[in-house]
C-alpha cells in the first residue's frame, strides 16, 4: 500500500494518577496509552480492537486532542498537534471528529435535532448565513438517510438508529477528513447495526473519508476495516492488513481474542475452543519492539 | 413426562404516560428438564419482561400481567403468594442479569451474598454456608476463593463479578437458571470463559437454563432450542440447527443474514433489515416485523400469524408467517 499518510502518532503516552493524591499516599500510575507509535493513511479505516481498560477509546480521545498526551507526538496532514495552542489547534479540530457509542446520551434533549447538527458551524464560522447553513442541514440530513422536513423534530421523537445518523451528521457538517468512531454501533439494536455500517461505508466512498473505528466486535471489524491495530493494556501488540490479522494472527493475545468470537453457526461453534491468554506469562518480554511478520504485518516481540 | 416449564398465553402490559405498551403478546412455550433455550430478540422484543413477569419480578402497577399461566412443575407461578414465590426464587429459579456492577450489593463482601440464599433457603449453618459458598467459587472458577471470598465487589474485575452473579444463581442448585444478558457487558474472552463454565454446569448438575441474549453466535454454541421474539412476540423457534439452516421467519432469516461472517467490504455490502423496531405503544395490527418485511404480504399487515410447526422442518421447529419464506427467497433471486 503507497497511500499518503493522513495521521502519524509516535510514541504515544497518556497516564493516569500517580501524582501524590490524598495524605501524599499516592494513586497507582496508570498507563493508559503506553508508548503507542502508528499511522492512519488516508482513505482507509484503521480497526483498533482490543477489551475494556486495553487504552482504545483514551488513544481516540487522545488523537482528537479532547485529552492532553503525556508524551509522544501526533502529527495531522504533516502538521505537529502536540504543543500546540488552543486556537492554533481549531482549524485542525474541524477536520478531525468523534462519533460516540451511545446515541442517546449524546444528544441534547432541548435542542432541534435541526439545531444540533447546525451548532458547530456556527462555533467554526464556517458557512454564512443562516439560510445557507439551513440548506446545508437539509443537505446533510439527506447524506444520512434521514428526511431533511425531521429537522424541527426533538432527539426523543427517534429510535436509536435515526438518532446515531443525526450524530453521524453533527460530525460531517464541518467537512471533516477524519472521523474517529467509538464503538458506533455497539449500543444498537441488532437489526439496526448493518444500516449503520453500510452508512458507514457509503460516506467514505462518496467523501473520501478516513476512518479509525475502535469497537470489540471483532467480526463488524472484519467487515469494515483495511487494516486492524490490537491493543493490549495500552500496547498495540500486533497491527497488520485485516486478512493477515484474521488469516495469521502472531501474537498469542490476537490468537486468544479471534478464537473467542461466537459464530453463529451451530455446527462451526460445536468445533470451537477458545484459546486461553494468559497476561503474565504470556506478554510480550520487556524492551520488545514491532517486528515485521509479512507484508505491512508487526508484532510486538 | 411434563416439561418443566410451561408458558401458557402470557400477555404483559405496562401504562405509561404515553399510553399502554404492549410488552408480551400472548407467549406459550414449554421447556423440557435439561434443556437449554437461547431466546434472541432486540429492545422491546419482550424477552426480559416475559422472563421477570413469569416469577412475579415486574413492579406492578405499571406492569400488569393481562392474562397467561406459567407453570412451574405443574404450579401457576402466577397464582402464587409473593411470600411461596419468594422461596421458589433463588431456589429453584436462579437468576444471573446482566449488569453485575449494580446487581451485587458493594457494601456486602461477596461471602455474605453467596451465603444468603444458602441460609434463607436451604436453612444452612454459618459455617456450613461459608464452606458451600467457597466451593461455589471454586467452581465458577476463581482462583484462591477461601481468600477471595471475604472481599468486596470492588476488588473483582467485571468478569469476575458476574462468575459470582453466577455461583449465587446456581447456589442452591436451581432446577432453573434464568440469564438475561449475562455476558453482554463482557469481554469476548471472559464470556468465552463464562460459557465453558455454563456448559460445565449443565454436565455436571443437569441445570436447564433459560439464555436470554442478542448474540446469534452465543446461541448457536450454548442453545438446544433457539426462541426468535419480535414485538411481544416468538416470530420462530426450534432446534438450533434446524432454525439456524433452515430459517422460516423473514426476521430470523433478515438478522442472520445481516451479520458479516467472513465477508469483507470488498466482498458486498451488508444485507440490512429496513426501519427500526416497533414502538410498542402503537403495535403494527398483524404481524409485527410485517412493516419493516419485504416479503409481507397483504395479510401479514391485518391479521397476527399463528405461530404453527414448519412443515417440512424439523419436529418442533416452529414459524409465525402467513407467507412462505423460502418460495419468496427464491421469487426475490436471494437463494
Amino acid at each position: 500500500m503507497s497511500a499518503t499518510t493522513l495521521l502519524k502518532v509516535s510514541d504515544l503516552q497518556k497516564t493516569f494518577g500517580g501524582k501524590g493524591g490524598l495524605l501524599g499516599r499516592g494513586r497507582p500510575e496508570v498507563r493508559a496509552v503506553d508508548h503507542v507509535s502508528f499511522e492512519v493513511r488516508q482513505g482507509e479505516t484503521l480497526g483498533l480492537v482490543g477489551e475494556s481498560g486495553s487504552g482504545k477509546s483514551t488513544t481516540g480521545r487522545v488523537l482528537l486532542q479532547l485529552e492532553h498526551p503525556t508524551g509522544g507526538e501526533i502529527e495531522f496532514e504533516g502538521n505537529r498537534l502536540t504543543g500546540l495552542s488552543k486556537s492554533a489547534l481549531k482549524p485542525f479540530r474541524r477536520k478531525m471528529q468523534i462519533i460516540f457509542q451511545d446515541p442517546y446520551a449524546s444528544l441534547n434533549p432541548r435542542m432541534t435535532v435541526g439545531d444540533f447538527v447546525e451548532e458547530p458551524m456556527i462555533v467554526h464560522r464556517l458557512v454564512g448565513g443562516r439560510a445557507e447553513r439551513r440548506a446545508r442541514v437539509a443537505e446533510l440530513f439527506d447524506l444520512v438517510g434521514l428526511d431533511p422536513s425531521f429537522a424541527r423534530r426533538y432527539p426523543h421523537e427517534f429510535s436509536g438508529g435515526q438518532r446515531q445518523r443525526i450524530n453521524i451528521a453533527r460530525a460531517l457538517a464541518l467537512e471533516p477528513s477524519f472521523i474517529v468512531a467509538d464503538e458506533p454501533i455497539t449500543a444498537l439494536d441488532v437489526s439496526i447495526q448493518a444500516q449503520i455500517v453500510n452508512l458507514f461505508q457509503d460516506l467514505q466512498e462518496r467523501l473520501g473519508l478516513t476512518y479509525l473505528f475502535i469497537a470489540h466486535d471483532l467480526s463488524m471489524i472484519r467487515y469494515l476495516c483495511h487494516r486492524v491495530a490490537v491493543m493490549l493494556r495500552g500496547k498495540i501488540v500486533e497491527i497488520g492488513p485485516t486478512e493477515a490479522i484474521f488469516a495469521n494472527p502472531q501474537h498469542a493475545y490476537t490468537r486468544a481474542l479471534l478464537s473467542a468470537i461466537p459464530v453463529p453457526d451451530p455446527d462451526v461453534e460445536s468445533q470451537r475452543h477458545a484459546i486461553a491468554f494468559d497476561y503474565e506469562t504470556q506478554k510480550s518480554p520487556d524492551g520488545a519492539e514491532m517486528r515485521p511478520v509479512g507484508p505491512d504485518h508487526y508484532v510486538l516481540a | 413426562m411434563a416439561p418443566l416449564l410451561q408458558i401458557r398465553n402470557l400477555t404483559v402490559e405496562f401504562s405509561t404516560r404515553a399510553g399502554t405498551l404492549h410488552a408480551v403478546n400472548d407467549v406459550s412455550y414449554a421447556l423440557e428438564a435439561g434443556e437449554t433455550l437461547g431466546i434472541v430478540g432486540e429492545s422491546g422484543s419482550g424477552k426480559s419482561v416475559h422472563a421477570l413477569a413469569m416469577v412475579g419480578l415486574i413492579p406492578t402497577p405499571p406492569g400488569r400481567i393481562v392474562s397467561g399461566e406459567v407453570l412451574f412443575e405443574g404450579v401457576d407461578l402466577l397464582k402464587l403468594p409473593e411470600r411461596e414465590l419468594r422461596d421458589i426464587r433463588g431456589r429453584k429459579i436462579g437468576f444471573v442479569f446482566q449488569d453485575p456492577m449494580t446487581s451485587l450489593n458493594p457494601v456486602l463482601t461477596v461471602g455474605r451474598q453467596i451465603m444468603e440464599p444458602l441460609r434463607r433457603h436451604l436453612g444452612l449453618s454459618a459455617a456450613k454456608a461459608r464452606a458451600r459458598a467457597i466451593e461455589l467459587l471454586d467452581l465458577v472458577g476463581i482462583v484462591d476463593p477461601a481468600r477471595r471470598i471475604d472481599q468486596f465487589p470492588f476488588e473483582f474485575s467485571g468478569g469476575m463479578r458476574q462468575r459470582v452473579m453466577i455461583a449465587i444463581g446456581i447456589a442452591c442448585d436451581p432446577k432453573l437458571l434464568i440469564a438475561d444478558e449475562a455476558t453482554t457487558a463482557l469481554d469476548v474472552t471472559v464470556q468465552a470463559q463464562i460459557l465453558e463454565l455454563v456448559r460445565d454446569l449443565k454436565k455436571k448438575i443437569g441445570t436447564t437454563v433459560i439464555w436470554i441474549t442478542h448474540d446469534m453466535g452465543v446461541v448457536a454454541g450454548l442453545a438446544d432450542t433457539i426462541q426468535v421474539m419480535y414485538g411481544g412476540r416468538i416470530m420462530e423457534r426450534g432446534p438450533v440447527r434446524s432454525v439456524f439452516k433452515d430459517p422460516r421467519s423473514a426476521y430470523t432469516w433478515g438478522l442472520l443474514r445481516s451479520l458479516p461472517g467472513k465477508l469483507t467490504a470488498a466482498d458486498q455490502r451488508l444485507y440490512q433489515i429496513p426501519g427500526s423496531p416497533p414502538n410498542m405503544i402503537h403495535p403494527p395490527a398483524g404481524d409485527p416485523f410485517a412493516p419493516r418485511n419485504e416479503f409481507a404480504t397483504e395479510r401479514c399487515l391485518r391479521e397476527v400469524p399463528p405461530l404453527l410447526q414448519v412443515g417440512a422442518g424439523a419436529p418442533g421447529h416452529m414459524a409465525a408467517a402467513w407467507y412462505d419464506l423460502p418460495a419468496a427467497l427464491e421469487n426475490k433471486g436471494y437463494a
